[in-house]
């Protein structure tokens, strides 16, 4: 799996509260069974304007991502409960593929911070006060941070500097760009014990398939 | 001295004996069951053959065809969706290629996972299950611990049969008090997020319990746990009781005889100890509860259906709104539709067909509107054609369709624009209003099986109460 260690470049904030999967990568953008080819679909209900199927796109020229300097962010300040709803792992790749490594928020939809792990985007939780701020110097365009997971830090040019926790786990594993199928798998002999045990303790879920 | 266990609820039970380890502050759980389907299997399938592994067990795995397959009638591996055959092709290769049971196109068993799962007795009290879709709490219904997962966590849980997690907090709803006439499961879930928020469960599983949950047959509860997912939550579960022995009792995987015997005297144990603590507790009384229609983009902004969309909306409202095209203090009934759309994991099972049915009987859609029945499964269809609710919907003026999740996400090619009517405004027994969901710009209200009967018939938000007779007896 990708690593995350740290980085640094332009934030762009999307502080509209519940933007959900739907939006980061609408179902009918999903047309080929590939991980690869989603980073021009990201967000594409508002990034594009509206033209009949089929037609070429054309960029929405007000809608953030489309304007420098945000349109080369790797950074996104997003509003609360962002990335809920369907668990397309799709809106992950198209996040990443766009070129964005970290998205900071007040909460996260549970299963999008989920897939966020698995794909090398680091989702980092900040206080509603904190995230406005940051989006509000992100809206100047001028804004240019370091996320740091090995400090767990986000800091600023003029070197202020905002903390973040991370669950110690999920940080070791990013870190590490570890497989984590692999690390499970180092637990097989337990994984067998488990199974063992559990069709004589529960015989009804192994013997009636 | 003897010791006395402390009390646990049904989430620390369940949890507890699914942990095969406890790494790095993460629980690694062991996954009793996981289910496919074509729309994210080809990347779970393709992500195992490019690791070299193969499923774990694959006999504690299953599939089925919903997400893309057409529900058109004759429908085949063609899709209306652009590259739909693809996705099916490669489902069922790689599900062959595993010895993955497939509950394929033309199977009898065929059907929306969150549907077939408990029908066929896959899904049981107290098992955990993992399924690439984010409504796969639905099965929470049956008491299970059942969660929603990504094509990497797919890949995860079939290499290993099991998923790490940290623990979530728990919280318990209560919901007290009984339902009115004419008022559902949906209209309770509505009306918990509109309360307390699209997040207001954010990191949390949750034990929907009270009189007015106990009172819900199966189906009820499978709709309520349905959404807890739009409730932000991790997963919704309702302790398992008589109501769902019964109803899984002799189902084709579930267990028989002495087997059932045993399953049944274990998940008499499931139900939360008296005085066992949860994180969080809602209490929500019922009682007076009207039926609730979603007016914006997110279920959270839901009212009841003699009420108004917000008079003095803040930013998000008022996006919500301008993209609904409401203005500020309109009373929601009355509002014209151009669709009513019946179906989905979350309001297509017999029940929930019997309702609908129970209030379109000798009745005309309104003209002008698309109006849909999708039933959640084949088995649901069957059952509703023996019962002749086919005909009930088609002499009514809906369309009665093949199995499938259907217009409950657009994915191009169908929709519920009709040659020289374009269908913006639909009212659907779904669970998502977001913005473009149905389709670009198609705007969502979500609401009860009854409600969207009712408004079918009547061409706009109606309220089904004055309809509501006694034929009308599922919630």
């Amino acid at each position: 799996m990708e690593a995350f260690v740290r980085v640094n470049g332009i934030a762009a904030a999307l502080m509209q509260a519940n933007i959900d999967t739907d939006l980061l990568i609408p179902s009918r953008e999903i047309t080929s069974t590939s991980r690869e080819g989603y980073g021009d679909k990201l967000l594409a209900p508002w990034r594009y304007l509206a033209t009949p199927e089929g037609a070429p796109r054309v960029e929405n020229p007000d809608f953030v991502l489309n304007r420098e300097p945000w349109r080369r962010a790797v950074i996104l300040i997003a509003g609360p409960n962002f990335g809920c709803g369907s668990s397309r792992e799709a809106a992950v790749w198209a996040v990443r593929q766009f070129g964005l490594r970290c998205v900071i928020a007040p909460s996260f939809g549970a299963i999008f911070r989920g897939n966020c792990l698995r794909n090398g985007v680091l989702p980092v939780v900040l206080p509603p006060a904190e995230v406005q701020a940051l989006a509000d110097e992100a809206a100047r365009g001028t804004c240019v941070l370091t996320v740091d997971l090995e400090l767990c830090r986000i800091t600023r040019p003029d070197g202020s500097a905002i903390g973040f926790e991370f669950d110690a786990g999920e940080r070791r594993t990013l870190l590490e760009g570890r497989d984590a199928i692999d690390a499970t798998l180092e637990q097989r002999a337990a994984i067998e014990a488990f199974q063992r045990a559990d069709r004589e303790r529960r015989p009804w879920i192994w013997n009636s398939l | 001295m003897r010791r006395v266990a402390a009390p646990r609820n049904i989430i620390d039970k369940i949890w507890d004996a699914h942990a095969v380890a406890e790494l790095d502050g993460q629980t690694l759980l062991h996954v009793d069951r996981v289910f496919l389907h074509e729309r994210t299997g080809p990347a779970v399938f393709a992500g195992l053959a490019e690791a070299g592994r193969r499923p774990l067990a694959p006999q504690l795995v299953f599939g089925t065809m919903d997400h893309i397959v057409d529900t058109t009638p004759g429908r085949g591996d063609a899709t209306l969706m652009k590259g739909g055959r693809a996705f099916i092709e490669q489902f069922r290769a790689g599900a062959r290629a595993h010895g993955i049971r497939l509950f394929d196109i033309g199977d009898a068993r065929q059907g929306i996972v969150h549907v077939v799962s408990p029908e066929q007795g896959i899904a049981l009290p107290g098992c955990t299950l993992v399924c690439c879709d984010s409504h796969t709490c639905t099965v929470g219904g049956l008491g299970a611990l059942a969660w929603g997962i990504g094509s990497s966590e797919g890949e995860h849980a079939l290499a290993t049969q099991t998923l790490a997690r940290r623990k979530p907090r728990t919280m318990r709803v209560c919901f007290e008090g009984a339902l009115g006439a004419g008022v559902t499961a949906k209209d309770m879930i509505l009306a918990l997020i509109a309360r307390h928020g699209a997040a207001g469960g954010a990191g949390h599983a949750i034990e929907f319990a009270g009189a007015a949950v106990r009172a819900l047959p199966v189906e009820g509860r499978l709709t309520l746990c349905n959404m807890a997912v739009e409730f932000g939550a991790w997963t919704g579960l309702v302790a398992p009781d008589e109501v769902t022995f019964e109803w899984l009792h002799g189902r084709p995987f579930a267990p028989q005889g002495a087997l059932w015997d045993a399953a049944v005297a274990h998940w008499r144990t499931l139900a939360s100890d008296a005085g066992a603590a949860f994180d969080a507790e809602i209490v929500f009384d019922v009682s007076h509860l009207a039926p609730q229609v979603s007016w914006g983009t997110n279920p959270g902004q839901t009212v009841a259906i003699d009420g108004r969309t917000p008079a003095a909306p803040d930013a998000d409202a008022a996006r919500a709104l301008a993209y609904m095209d409401l203005a500020p203090g309109q009373p929601i009934a009355g509002t014209p539709i151009d669709a009513a759309f019946i179906g989905s994991c979350t309001n297509a099972r017999l029940g929930d067909l019997r309702a609908a049915a129970s209030l379109v009987a000798g009745q005309r859609v309104a003209p002008g509107v698309t109006a849909l029945v999708v039933p959640g499964s084949t088995e649901v269809k069957r059952q509703a054609e023996a019962e002749g609710l086919h005909r009930v919907f088609i002499d009514a003026g809906f369309e009665w369709r093949e199995s499938g999740c259907s217009l409950c996400f657009y994915c191009g090619g169908d929709s519920f624009d009709r040659p020289g009517r374009a269908a913006r405004r639909v009212v659907s027994t779904t669970n998502r209003n977001f913005e473009g969901r149905q389709g670009p710009g198609v705007r969502t209200h979500l609401a009860s099986p009854a409600t969207v009967a009712a408004s079918a018939i009547a061409g706009c938000i109606a309220d089904p109460r004055g309809l509501w007779g006694p034929r009308a007896g599922a919630r």
